[in-house]
């Protein structure tokens, strides 16, 4: 078990009323009390040695911080959006967010949510997440203490990304637990963005769980964006749940951190869903990304298509995992799935693993695996055209990403994004 | 002299593939190189662009009086050598234009100018597009992805174009070509023809020659030129196939 101290918080819900906050907690508390911190003789953690973790003392969140709104901007996706939500240090910041509720759209601090518990908040929240086996899920739960809480009605088109900006700037080893729970209504839709950045390299471990209801023909663009501070520790939950004839298109970009995964586990409660999951990390020295993804399609009729990237260099680790399980009734399925890796060192190394679990006979499911350097015929290509070796080499790269980036539609982010990716290139050697 | 090969000599994994080739081009000039499969044509081509693997054992390369064997394949570049590509590689993610404007920028840094205009690029590219009769729209698609066979090469000569190269070696570029493209890609390069550059037209086929007329007719075999002539000798080539010089090359063997 990670070192964090519960029994202050134990005692604390002990002391109080079970309100709907402390029922969650102490349910979690329960839930993380009976499961064992991951190792690698876990298959789900095979190649993702975690154990570091264990060699700091995570406070939960306390203090405060003194950004302002300028201190910010570079995070800001080149125009302020509309919907713009703020956090610092897991503290939603008014000042710095837009407050909206109307009828077509409400994003409230998930504090409050949880505070007014209305009929619709609890019949989603702690539905879609995997508490009770995942160990950090549990975890997030026993003390939520940052995050969203967004309800795009039925109908509603909100043409305006939602940007919710989750900033760190902690000056000690701080557990930030943030928990996010998106529902977008009947034939709505809606793009949310979720971002972690910081403002140093202090260490601190995000713990991050995001719940997804993709409402009956609803459409829902979801883009997480992963700039932690490079010794942090990020690992994170999404849970998609998916309605009839829904659609889901998201992008996980990943840069920062020592350690970072992404669970991602989508479900098909319905016929005719659509879920597009796109990814791309970058890793440099020690760093270590793991992406596991899991699509249940427990329907006929639905579709899933996934592309992940890697960029490794230096020592890095990268681990891909991409579960496609076909109930026995999913008839006519389309699965694909494809995790394609570019090694720019000697010492870089990606574990990649398909897992098809496929019980109906009708369906298309397809996986592919790749793990290269960088092209030599694409190479001497660049050169015979008078390009040099460094200018080549960022080229490749950049266009061995660029799809990934391209497949997000909000303009200003992919700007940002490829901002971040020149930045990055012009550091290699 | 434009270019002057001197007794090369060349080994691809091991084997030698090229036997001591002597060439000598002077600017203004077209010449041909052909000869049968696997007598050596394209590796010449690529060991005078750069080609990294292949091992030079003996010879010189010069470009003007300038070893070309010291250089990196983009130096040769930048110093006025031009491959176009038998197999042109597609490269996703890669604008034309991006790929070209850089190529231009980093050719004209190596020779001291400065970086090329926004304007005046597009100017040059819109200019030279007219000459392969490329559409417009291939220019911000990725390099040669989804091209056809024709677009492919038709887009090689239009880099050709741009990157105005002192010696250009087209390494069977008439190759897989409708007769339309053919018509395309020939005029292309007959137009950027001048007395101050050099051509390097490595092909199987006499067809090309109908449309780019060669001073010299090279004929490889066995990784040797076996025989230098006029344009004449493609004819005779196209009439008699190959193998009439491989029992004259026998004989001069024996």
């Amino acid at each position: 078990m990670l070192n964090i101290d519960f029994a202050e918080l134990e005692e604390k819900i002990s002391n109080e009323e079970l309100t709907f906050r402390n029922a969650i907690a102490k349910e979690a508390i329960k839930n993380y009390s009976s499961l064992d911190f991951p190792n690698n003789k876990d298959e789900e953690w095979r190649f993702t040695n975690i154990s570091q973790l264990m060699k700091h003392d995570f406070r939960f969140i306390s203090g405060s911080s003194d950004i302002n709104r300028n201190d910010i901007k570079k995070f800001l996706l080149g125009e302020i959006f509309k919907y713009q939500f703020v956090f610092v240090n897991g503290k939603f910041i008014k000042e710095l967010s837009s407050d909206v509720r109307t009828q077509n759209i409400e994003i409230a601090n998930i504090d409050t949510a949880i505070d007014n518990n209305t009929e619709l908040f609890k019949k989603h929240f702690a539905k879609y997440a995997k508490s009770k086996v995942n160990y950090f899920s549990a975890l997030n739960s026993t003390n939520i203490n940052s995050g969203a809480f967004i309800n795009i009605t039925d109908n509603s088109v909100i043409k305006e990304p939602i940007h919710l900006l989750f900033i760190s700037d902690f000056k000690r080893k701080t557990l930030v637990q943030p928990r996010n729970l998106f529902l977008a209504g009947k034939n709505s839709q809606a793009t949310i963005i979720e971002h972690y950045a910081a403002f140093n390299d202090n260490i601190y471990f995000a713990n991050a769980v995001t719940e997804i209801f993709v409402g009956e023909n609803s459409t829902l663009n979801h883009i997480k964006i992963q700039e932690e501070s490079r010794n942090s520790y990020h690992i994170s939950e999404t849970a998609i749940e998916m309605e009839r004839s829904s659609n889901f298109e998201s992008a996980a970009i990943s840069f920062g951190g020592e350690i970072s995964r992404n669970e991602i586990n989508c479900k098909f409660n319905g016929q005719g869903c659509e879920a597009t999951l796109n990814g791309l990390f970058m890793l440099d020295d020690t760093q270590l990304h793991d992406t596991h993804t899991s699509i249940d399609h427990a329907k006929p009729y639905c579709n899933s298509h996934e592309q992940y990237k890697g960029i490794l260099d230096g020592k890095s680790r990268g681990v891909f995992n991409g579960k496609v399980i076909v109930r026995p009734n999913a008839q006519k399925t389309n699965a694909f799935q494809e995790n394609n890796n570019i090694i720019l060192s000697n010492e870089a190394l990606v574990n990649t693993k398909p897992q098809l679990e496929i019980f109906a006979d009708d369906v298309k499911c397809s996986h592919g695996a790749t793990i290269g350097q960088i092209d030599q015929d694409s190479m001497f290509y660049l050169k015979s055209r008078g390009i040099g070796e460094e200018t080549a080499r960022k080229i490749l790269i950049h266009a061995f990403a660029s799809d990934v980036v391209k497949s997000i539609k909000v303009n200003g982010l992919r700007d940002y994004l490829e901002n971040i990716l020149e930045l990055r290139f012009n550091k290699e050697k | 002299m434009m270019l002057e090969i001197k007794n090369l000599h060349v080994n691809v994994g091991g084997k030698e593939i090229l036997k001591g080739i002597d060439l000598i081009v002077n600017a203004g000039e077209v010449h041909a190189i052909m000869g049968p499969n696997g007598s050596g044509k394209s590796t010449l081509a690529q060991t005078i662009a750069g080609k990294q693997d292949y091992e030079i054992t003996k010879g010189q390369v010069l470009l003007e009086g300038k070893n070309l064997l010291e250089l990196s394949p983009e130096d040769r570049a930048r110093e006025g050598v031009f491959l176009a590509f038998q197999y042109p590689i597609e490269l996703p993610g890669v604008s034309n234009t991006n790929l070209l404007k850089t190529a231009l920028n980093e050719i004209r840094k190596y020779r001291g100018l400065e970086a090329i205009d926004t304007m005046e690029f597009l100017t040059l590219i819109k200019s030279k597009m007219k000459l392969v009769e490329l559409e417009q729209s291939l220019l911000s698609r990725a390099v040669n992805e989804g091209f056809s066979g024709g677009e492919k090469k038709r887009n090689e000569i239009f880099q050709m174009a741009v990157l105005e190269p002192k010696l250009a070696i087209l390494d069977e570029t008439d190759s897989g070509l409708d007769i339309d493209a053919l018509r395309i890609v020939a005029n292309g390069v007959t137009k950027l023809k001048s007395k101050d550059n050099a051509t390097i037209v490595v092909t199987h086929y006499q067809r090309l020659l109908d449309y780019i007329i060669p001073d010299f007719v090279h004929v490889l075999y066995n990784g040797r030129i076996v025989k230098s002539g006029g344009k004449d000798l493609a004819l005779e080539l196209e009439e008699r196939g190959y193998d009439w010089l491989k029992e004259d090359k026998e004989l001069i063997a024996g």
